[in-house]
């Protein structure tokens, strides 16, 4: 369903990313995985449309997503999450919810109607925010929450765009081991109806939801493959398993 | 603010030409509304979508010059002349905001400015229209059923368009467009990544403002019956900006606060002396800048949300 084909993306002299071509299959959970500096993030914002690419082509669902614009490819159905969050803060939390429905519900050039009184989008953000587990919280202004719930609004937010394909960064950034568990459980639930491409610290995380695992050091890929396989690679745990998968 | 207070402040208003009726002062007033109304429209793209905007004069003194103008020519119907001059300022705002708005932060501020200034050296440069001189107008437009001329109906005109203006910035801000904005100016990458197209909301909310403030600028020129280059210069802008600041940044009541805050200062320092500060300062009444500027410091420093503001806080504490 995604496809990268031969992606680059250089800052000045440092090459972030270098000859990516990646495929994430329908249904698939794809982990991308790798040392710190390997082009993780740099690779999800260039194939969300916050950075373009230097070379190479993205293709989504047959199209050539290669140059529009980040809003495009929302529309598309790719959106992503941040590792360092990236939420409306003074807004509530079903305010940030209905924010992201409304984006793909209708047009918002309308200047007039009360957006208060469209019950359709506040029921909506209302499941969504019963889904990442804030439920009883919709009305707290999202500065407000506690870490762990920040992060699941900032997956939320993703979410609330209906996505096919939703890109996340790092959700259990910071997280601590009990927050870990339910986030983990919620790409479980969302990966049953929506393909994930997961960057992930976590190990655990990692080879309990992913069905293929990419390795990306110095921005290559240095190996792509199921779980189990990458747990095995030579080079995977040289260059980066290493210390953990012998835990 | 209590929801009777605008009721309140509207009956007052409605009341003022009949309990006043020195001309200084009914002018006075009308030059209030017409402020209030431009501060209003600087407060959508400012306050409500965060974009700085330093050149918001420019859309003024489009509408301004493009209403006296027509009356120059003869022709003197508002019906015609005053749509004409708002579709101008916004076609002006559309120009400038379609490349101003690629740019952010400080750049922004300083392109805005930067076209504000073309538009003033351009206006200085039409002879035709009385170049540094200025435009007298013979007269206010006419049209609209009302005779315009009075200045008690030019007083209620500003009125009622001050308070549809208002009202429809209320309207927009509570719309899907208006929280769109509001998310743009609080994580403009964020709302482009959950698939807004940021740049065209900018875009219309700046031309919204500019044909807004265009119209205040028909009022203003249509007020004094006269215009001159000054009022697209940039330091029209910046007293725009002061009058959001004072009044309170991306606040309803703000643009139509700090218009009276500001120019009753003013009026305050130039016309009424006080005799122990004269004792100190003889010129001081010379320099009303100096006051203003005093109280705006005071705001930023103790009331960083302006007038309407710390009124609105001190309602919820």
């Amino acid at each position: 369903m995604l496809e990268l084909r031969s992606i680059s993306k250089r800052f000045g002299g440092v090459v972030a990313t270098d000859d990516v071509t990646l495929d994430v299959k329908r249904g698939e959970v794809h982990a991308l995985i790798g040392p710190n500096g390997a082009g993780k993030t740099t690779l999800i914002a260039q194939v969300a449309g916050d950075l373009g690419s230097d070379r190479g082509a993205i293709l989504f669902e047959g199209a050539d997503l290669t140059r529009a614009t980040q809003h495009q490819r929302v529309r598309a159905g790719l959106a992503r999450s941040y590792q360092i969050t990236s939420i409306f803060r003074r807004f509530t939390v079903l305010d940030n919810l209905a924010l992201a429905v409304q984006a793909r519900s209708g047009s918002s050039f309308s200047l007039w109607r009360p957006v208060a009184a469209e019950t359709a989008l506040a029921e909506e953000a209302r499941a969504i925010a019963a889904e990442i587990g804030l439920s009883g919280r919709e009305a707290a202004i999202a500065a407000t929450l506690a870490h762990g719930e920040q992060r699941a609004l900032e997956v939320g937010l993703a979410l609330a765009t209906r996505p096919r394909l939703v890109l996340l960064d790092e959700p259990t950034a910071g997280m601590g081991p009990e927050e870990s568990q339910g986030m983990i459980a919620l790409i479980e639930r969302v990966s049953a109806r929506v393909a994930v491409l997961l960057v992930e610290h976590d190990m655990d995380a990692v080879f309990r939801l992913a069905d293929r695992v990419s390795v990306l050091v110095s921005g290559r890929v240095i190996a792509t493959g199921a779980p189990e396989a990458i747990r095995a690679h030579a080079e995977v745990r040289k260059a980066y398993l290493g210390e953990s998968a012998a835990a | 603010m209590h929801r009777a207070a605008p009721l309140a402040v509207l009956v007052l208003a409605l009341a003022f030409p009949l309990a006043v009726h020195e001309p200084y002062y009914l002018s006075f007033a009308s030059r209030i509304l017409v402020y209030a109304l431009a501060a209003s429209s600087l407060n959508l793209v400012l306050g409500y979508g965060g974009m700085i905007s330093f050149g918001h004069a420019a859309f003024v003194g489009t509408g301004a010059y493009v209403s006296s103008m027509f009356i120059a020519e003869g022709i003197t119907s508002a019906w015609i002349g005053w749509p004409a001059a708002v579709a101008a300022s916004a076609a002006v705002a559309l120009a400038i905001g379609a490349v101003s708005l690629r740019t952010r932060g400080a750049y922004f501020i300083m392109i805005t400015l930067g076209f504000a200034q073309m538009m003033f050296f351009l206006v200085n440069s039409m002879k035709a229209y009385g170049g540094d001189e200025g435009l007298s107008l013979p007269a206010r437009a006419t049209g609209l059923g009302i005779d315009l001329g009075s200045d008690v109906v030019f007083y209620y005109t500003a009125l009622a368009l001050l308070a549809a203006g208002v009202y429809a910035l209320h309207r927009l801000a509570h719309s899907r467009f208006g929280r769109v904005i509001g998310a743009i100016r609080e994580n403009e990458a964020r709302a482009e990544a959950i698939g807004f197209p940021v740049y065209r909301y900018k875009l219309a909310c700046f031309v919204i403002a500019g044909a807004a403030g265009g119209l205040a600028g028909v009022l203003l020129a249509s007020h004094g019956k006269y215009v001159n280059p000054n009022v697209l210069h940039w330091t029209q802008s910046g007293t725009l900006m002061v009058m959001v600041i004072l009044g309170g940044v991306g606040r309803l009541w703000g643009g139509i606060v700090g218009a009276a805050a500001l120019l009753g200062l003013e009026d305050l320092i130039a016309n009424h002396r006080v005799e122990w500060l004269a004792s100190m300062l003889p010129n001081y009444q010379q320099h009303s800048g100096l006051g203003v500027g005093i109280v705006l410091l005071a705001i930023v420093l103790f009331a960083p949300q302006g007038i309407a503001g710390a009124f609105a806080r001190r309602r919820r504490a």
